[in-house]
């Protein structure tokens, strides 16, 4: 049983990795991350990759929500203006992805900016109403602003490539998502620790006494919006090299829902959480099909039902887990942890 | 015999409040307040409830807009400072009923207090350059020596603050406000809803603020036992004017005072 964790340094205590068992557990999940996409199907290899792309968006949701406590219902549209911007460098201007996905994720931290302003005015449900006209009217402008986005027929996109080897396979591109993912959940994780994400929090507990003891609440606000927007044009990067071609339709409204879904069921303000409800939720609808295709035999037509059924329990995910579990799958990770570390004498 | 701290009491005003006039709707919280805080003093605010001492302090805070007069704080008018900007000047300030980040470590807490005086870009931070290492490590240092040892909570610091006894939240929210490192610190009832243990503590580390770090204190209470013994000075607020200002001596006989707390008659 572990009965403390003492420290003898102030750095010692203020690492990341505080214990010599979670540094050997970091190494094992690296070293599984890198064998993984030789050892698994091709299906499993397509989801696996989604999910990285989808955590590294739902990381900057968190980074709103869950440390600042600001809403976003425009996300997905974020993930757009980052995966627009790749494509149409890549595209137009044969830039290589080293460019043109930092690019993409710059020019979605500037729209956050813009979007983020009415924050220092509007709280909550209102916050909630002008992010979702930024998604509307983003989404149109996707839609219609033909001569640069392609309209709905969309920007095919060549594959990522390394110093002309292509990253054209699942596997290939794997590395790349795995590769840009831990970078910036480690970049997550040490603003977390550092002055602006202690400053994110206050804002989110009590933005009075934040502003009272120093924290410029306009500035850390809009610092949020920006790098929550940031992280998912990342994500809208990576993703047009995943799928290599890009239309309006792939940053809709539901797509918002869904990142805040990963959030909320992973737990609001984790980071380790949000991997968590990326991987659950994006297992659900695997889990649906699954299912409509047990129940084949006595209700045929159960598999038209998996589109609406799939945001039915969505939404049911997510009142689920504000009622019963509002600190997500990562307290549930948490109480088992405890379990073990005091097994057997407490339970 | 060791030599012990003598408090500076300057002759010198570091805080001073003019004119000031504050409303809400057709509600006069304060009307024509003037106050005078001399450098290393500690001064009382009392006054009976609803009398705006928590108004005041607000206003000295930068919470509130006074609709006139004007807060000046080493010699320079603050009246359209920021409150932001105000705590990086040096007014450092605790609540009435503790206003701490909850999710928060004792810790972390603490640290937000000298949010105002690191450096570090947002970028810096992400990153974890070799600078921006050196100042959060350098922060701890700070943080645990000036504050955390000072105060006795180094064994509460990794607790979560809303887990705390509501006793010793009240002295992370003061340990909070020593970590701006302010000029001037506010109080707003440091010891209310303590017990006599609880306060003699709280009672001395003011004592020690004070003594050893020259910090000027205004502070709100209703202890009058702590206000008589800690206080240089003491203003007396009343429906939003101050009926008094003077020394604990003055102003245990003041009339106006027996009046406004005991009642016509009394008087």
């Amino acid at each position: 049983m572990l009965i403390g964790n003492y420290k003898e340094t102030y750095a010692a205590d203020e690492a990341i990795l505080r214990t010599p068992a979670t540094r050997v557990w970091t190494v094992v999940a690296l070293g599984a991350a890198l064998a993984f996409p030789f050892l698994a199907g091709d299906y499993l290899l397509y989801l696996v990759n989604l999910m990285g792309v989808l955590a590294i968006g739902a990381l900057g949701l968190n980074i709103l929500i869950g440390f600042t406590g600001q809403i976003s219902l425009g996300h997905a549209a974020f993930m757009g203006i980052g995966a627009y911007g790749t494509a149409i460098l890549a595209s137009r201007f044969g830039l290589p992805f080293w460019i043109t996905i930092p690019a993409g994720g710059a020019l979605a931290c500037a729209g956050g900016m813009v979007v983020g302003v009415p924050s220092l005015r509007v709280k909550g449900l209102y916050l909630a109403i002008a992010t979702l006209a930024a998604q509307v009217i983003l989404e149109w402008v996707f839609t219609n602003w033909t001569s640069v986005t392609g309209g709905i027929r969309g920007i095919n996109v060549a594959p990522a490539s390394i110093l002309g080897f292509p990253l054209d396979t699942d596997t290939r591109i794997y590395f790349l998502i795995l590769g840009v993912a831990v970078l910036h959940f480690v970049l997550a994780t040490n603003l977390r620790r550092s002055r602006w994400g202690r400053a994110f929090v206050a804002v989110r507990d009590r933005d009075v006494a934040a502003e009272i003891v120093g924290v410029n609440l306009f500035r850390t606000k809009i610092l949020s919006f920006m790098v929550s927007s940031y992280y998912a044009g990342i994500a809208g990067g990576l993703w047009v090299y995943f799928t290599k071609v890009l239309t309006p339709e792939n940053f809709p409204l539901s797509l918002s829902i869904q990142f805040l879904a990963i959030v909320i069921v992973g737990g609001l303000g984790s980071i380790p959480g949000t991997v968590y409800g990326t991987v659950f939720m994006t297992l659900v609808p695997e889990m649906l099909k699954a299912g409509t295709g047990l129940v084949r035999g006595v209700w045929p037509d159960a598999q038209s039902y998996l589109f609406p059924l799939r945001d039915v329990v969505f939404g049911l995910l997510i009142v689920v887990f504000l009622i019963f579990e509002p600190h997500g799958l990562a307290e549930v990770w948490n109480r088992v942890k405890r379990f073990f570390s005091l097994w057997p004498f407490a339970k | 015999m060791a030599e012990i701290p003598v408090a500076t009491t300057e002759d010198r005003d570091i805080l001073c409040v003019e004119g000031l006039s504050l409303s809400f709707g057709g509600l006069a919280a304060l009307t024509a307040v003037d106050l005078s805080v001399r450098a290393g003093s500690i001064t009382g605010i009392i006054g009976p409830n609803g009398a705006g001492k928590t108004s005041l302090l607000n206003c000295i805070s930068g919470f509130y807009k006074p609709q006139s007069g004007r807060v000046s704080f080493d010699g320079r008018d603050v009246s359209r400072v920021a409150p932001d900007r105000r705590a990086a000047l040096g007014i450092g300030r605790t609540f009435q009923n503790v206003a701490l980040f909850e999710g928060m470590s004792v810790l972390d807490n603490v640290k937000l207090g000298a949010h105002a005086r690191l450096r570090s870009g947002i970028l810096a931070t992400m990153a974890m350059t070799p600078g921006a290492r050196r100042e959060e490590m350098r922060l701890r240092e700070e943080v645990e020596n000036e504050v955390l040892d000072f105060l006795e909570m180094e064994h509460l610091r990794h607790r979560t603050v809303g887990s705390l006894a509501y006793g010793l939240q009240k002295r992370v929210d003061l340990a909070r406000a020593l970590a701006m490192r302010p000029r001037v610190l506010l109080l707003d009832e440091p010891v209310a809803g303590m017990n006599e243990e609880e306060t003699e503590d709280m009672a001395r580390f003011i004592l020690d603020v004070q003594e050893e770090r020259g910090v000027t204190v205004v502070l709100i209470e209703h202890d009058m036992g702590v206000v008589m013994d800690l206080c240089d000075r003491i203003a007396v607020l009343s429906f939003g004017e101050r009926i008094a200002l003077g020394t604990p001596a003055e102003i245990a006989c003041h009339p106006e005072v027996i009046r406004a707390y005991l009642g016509e008659e009394a008087a």
